[in-house]
C-alpha cells in the first residue's frame, strides 16, 4: 500500500467518525466542533487529489469563517437536548426517506455514463501534461467561461446579506450612542474650562477655624 | 540529506530530514518567543521609566527561563463542570496554527520548508483557525468571564480577517503570485532597483498600514486586547487556566506576533532583500539577517503600541474594522487595479 493510500484511509476513518459524531453528539457545541474536524479532514482529501486551492479555500471559508460564526450562535443558544430528542423516533421515517433519496440521487449521478467521471483527469496527470497550477486554471475559468454565473452568484449573496441586515437592523431609542466622528473631533476647550482666579492670601488659622464653624 | 537517505532508505530519510528542518524552525522560534517576553517587559519598562526585570541572571537575561520553570511547576486546575476534553484541547488548538504556518515562511530564496504555489492562501487558512483555541477555551472553562472573552474575540478576529485578506489581495495583484518567495523576489525589481523604495510598503502604503493594524488586532494585542480585558473581564478567555496550560496560550500569542512580523516583512518590507541598492557590496546583498532585522522592527512596534495606546472600546474596534479598514482596502484595490492598467504602472 502506498503512502498516499495509508493517508487516505486514515483521513477517511477520521472523516467518517467525525461525521457520525456530528449527528450523535449530545452537546451541540461538541457537534459543531466535530463538524469543524470533518471539514478539515475533507480538505486533507482534496490535498491528496492535489486540488490545493479547493482544499485551502474549504479551510479558509468553512473552518475559518462559517463555522466560527456557527459556533458563536450555538454557544449562545440555550438548547435543551431532551426536548430536541423527544420527536426523534416519530420523525425518523420521514428523515430516513429523505436521506435515502438523496443518497440514491448522488449515487445515480456519479455512476451514470453521462457524468463522464471516467474522463476526468486527476490533477497530477494534468500537471504532468504541462498545464499550470490549479489556482490559475480555476481563476481563468471563473473569470472567462463562467464569468456571468460567478458574478450573478456574488450579487445574489450580496442581496441576501443586505436583506438579512435590513431585517434585523433597528435603532434603539434608549441606547447612549455617541458618534465616533464627534468624539474624534473633540478639542480640549470643549471639555475643560480654565478658570482664572486671583490668588487668595493665606488667612490666620483662627480665622479659618471660626469660618468653618460658621459654615 | 544524502547521508540520511543512504542510512534509512529514501522515504524514511526524507521524513527524518524534514523533521530535522521542522526542529530547526521551531527551536529558534520558541527561544525567540521566550526572549520576546523579556524584550516586552524591558521595552515597556524603559518607556515607563523603569528598568524592567534585572534580577535573574546578568541583566535579567535568564528571566524567561525562570518564568518557564515556575509555570511548569504549577498545578493545572480543571474547573468544575467544565468540558474537560475541550478544556485541555483549547491550548493545543491555539498554538497549532501559530506553529503550522511556519511551514511555508521562506527565510531566503531557497530556505523554506515547503515552497508551495498557494503559500499565501495556506497562511490565511491556517491563521484563520487560531480563533478556535480562544473560542473553545472560553466555552469549556464554564465561566462567564471567559465566555465573554471568547465571544468578543471571535467577532473581532472574523472582522479583521476580512480587512487582512483584502490587504493581501493587493499584494498578490502586484506580484501576480500566491507564492511567498515570488512575492519577495518581485519586490527586488522595479525602478528603485531593489532598494527600500521598491518594496511593497511604498506603493501599497494604505494596505500596509491596514495589514499592520489588523495584525495587531488578529493577535489580540493591545490596544485590541478586549478578549483579555484585564480591567473588565479579569483575563478574558484564559481566566480559568493555570500552569502550563496558561503558558501555552502565552506562547501562542507571542508566536503569533512573530508570525505576523515575519509576514509583514515578507509581504511589504521586502523580506530578505537589503534596503540598500545592490551596488553597495556586502550591505546591498540580500540575507536572512535583513529579514530578522525587519521582523525585530515590526515586533518593536507591537511592544511600542502596547506601551502607548489605551484599550479600544468594543464598538470602536468593530467600527474601525468594518467601517474604516474594509472600505479603505476596497478602494485601494480598485485604485491599484486602475494603476496597474495605466501606462504609469510600476509592475510590468
Amino acid at each position: 500500500m502506498s503512502f498516499q493510500a495509508v493517508v487516505f484511509y486514515i483521513l477517511s476513518a477520521i472523516l467518517i467518525f467525525a461525521g457520525f459524531r456530528v449527528v450523535t453528539a449530545k452537546n451541540p457545541v461538541h457537534a459543531a466542533l466535530y463538524l469543524v474536524l470533518a471539514f478539515f479532514t475533507a480538505s486533507g482529501h482534496w490535498l491528496l487529489l492535489q486540488a490545493e486551492f479547493l482544499a485551502i479555500a474549504l479551510v479558509l471559508v468553512y473552518v475559518g469563517a462559517v463555522m466560527v460564526l456557527f459556533l458563536f450562535v450555538v454557544m449562545m443558544l440555550d438548547i435543551n437536548v431532551e426536548k430536541l430528542r423527544e420527536g426523534f423516533w416519530r420523525h425518523f421515517p420521514q428523515a430516513a426517506t429523505v436521506a435515502l433519496i438523496m443518497m440514491a440521487e448522488i449515487v445515480l449521478i456519479l455512476s451514470s455514463p453521462e457524468a463522464h467521471l471516467a474522463d476526468v483527469k486527476p490533477a497530477a496527470a494534468a500537471a504532468a501534461a504541462g498545464e499550470i497550477s490549479n489556482v490559475k486554471v480555476l481563476g481563468r475559468q471563473l473569470y472567462t467561461t463562467y464569468l456571468l454565473a460567478f458574478e450573478a452568484a456574488a450579487v445574489i449573496l450580496l442581496v441576501a446579506m443586505v436583506a438579512a441586515i435590513g431585517i434585523t437592523i433597528r435603532q434603539r431609542k434608549d441606547s447612549k450612542y455617541v458618534d465616533p466622528g464627534v468624539q474624534v473631533r473633540v478639542q480640549s476647550k470643549d471639555r475643560v474650562r480654565v478658570v482664572k482666579m486671583a490668588a487668595t492670601k493665606r488667612q490666620d488659622d483662627a480665622v479659618s477655624d471660626s469660618n468653618e464653624q460658621q459654615a | 540529506m544524502e547521508l540520511l537517505q543512504s542510512l534509512l532508505g529514501s522515504e524514511a530519510g526524507m521524513a527524518v530530514w524534514t523533521l530535522l528542518k521542522i526542529l530547526a524552525i521551531v527551536a529558534p522560534l520558541m527561544i525567540g518567543v521566550a526572549y520576546l517576553t523579556l524584550a516586552e517587559r524591558k521595552v515597556i519598562g524603559y518607556m515607563q521609566i523603569r528598568i524592567g526585570p534585572n534580577r535573574v541572571g546578568p541583566k535579567g537575561l535568564l528571566q524567561p527561563l525562570a518564568d518557564g520553570v515556575k509555570l511548569l511547576m504549577k498545578e493545572i486546575i480543571l474547573p468544575t463542570q467544565s468540558s474537560k476534553g475541550l478544556f485541555l484541547l483549547a491550548p493545543v488548538l491555539s498554538i497549532m496554527p501559530a506553529l503550522a504556518a511556519w511551514a511555508v515562511i521562506p527565510f531566503n530564496d531557497t530556505m523554506v520548508l515547503a515552497n508551495i504555489n498557494a503559500s499565501l492562501l495556506y497562511i490565511m487558512a491556517i491563521t484563520s483557525m487560531g480563533v478556535y483555541g480562544v473560542i473553545v477555551a472560553g466555552w469549556a472553562g464554564n465561566s462567564k468571564y471567559s465566555f465573554l472573552g471568547a465571544l468578543r474575540s471571535s467577532a473581532q478576529i472574523v472582522s479583521y480577517e476580512l480587512a487582512m485578506g483584502f490587504a493581501l489581495v493587493g499584494v498578490l495583484m502586484v506580484s501576480s503570485s500566491l507564492n511567498l518567495v515570488d512575492i519577495v523576489n518581485q519586490q527586488g525589481q522595479g525602478i528603485a532597483g531593489g532598494s527600500i523604495f521598491s518594496w511593497n510598503w511604498l506603493p501599497l502604503f494604505p494596505l500596509f498600514i491596514v495589514y499592520l493594524v489588523s495584525g495587531v488586532a488578529e493577535t489580540n494585542r493591545a490596544p485590541f486586547d478586549v478578549a483579555e480585558g484585564e480591567s473588565e473581564i479579569v483575563a478574558g478567555f484564559h481566566v480559568e487556566y493555570s500552569g502550563m496550560a496558561f503558558a501555552i496560550f502565552f506562547l501562542a500569542e507571542y508566536a503569533n506576533m512573530i508570525l505576523v512580523a515575519a509576514l509583514t516583512s515578507i509581504m511589504f518590507l521586502g523580506g530578505w532583500l537589503s534596503p540598500f541598492p545592490a551596488s553597495w557590496g556586502a550591505l546591498g546583498a540580500s540575507s536572512i539577517a535583513w529579514l530578522l532585522v525587519k521582523m525585530s522592527a515590526v515586533l518593536f512596534c507591537f511592544l511600542w503600541f502596547r506601551a502607548t495606546f489605551p484599550r479600544y472600546r468594543y464598538d470602536q474596534i468593530m467600527r474601525l474594522g468594518w467601517k474604516v479598514f474594509i472600505p479603505v482596502t476596497l478602494v485601494s484595490i480598485l485604485v491599484l487595479g486602475l494603476w496597474m492598467l495605466s501606462p504609469l504602472s510600476l509592475w510590468k
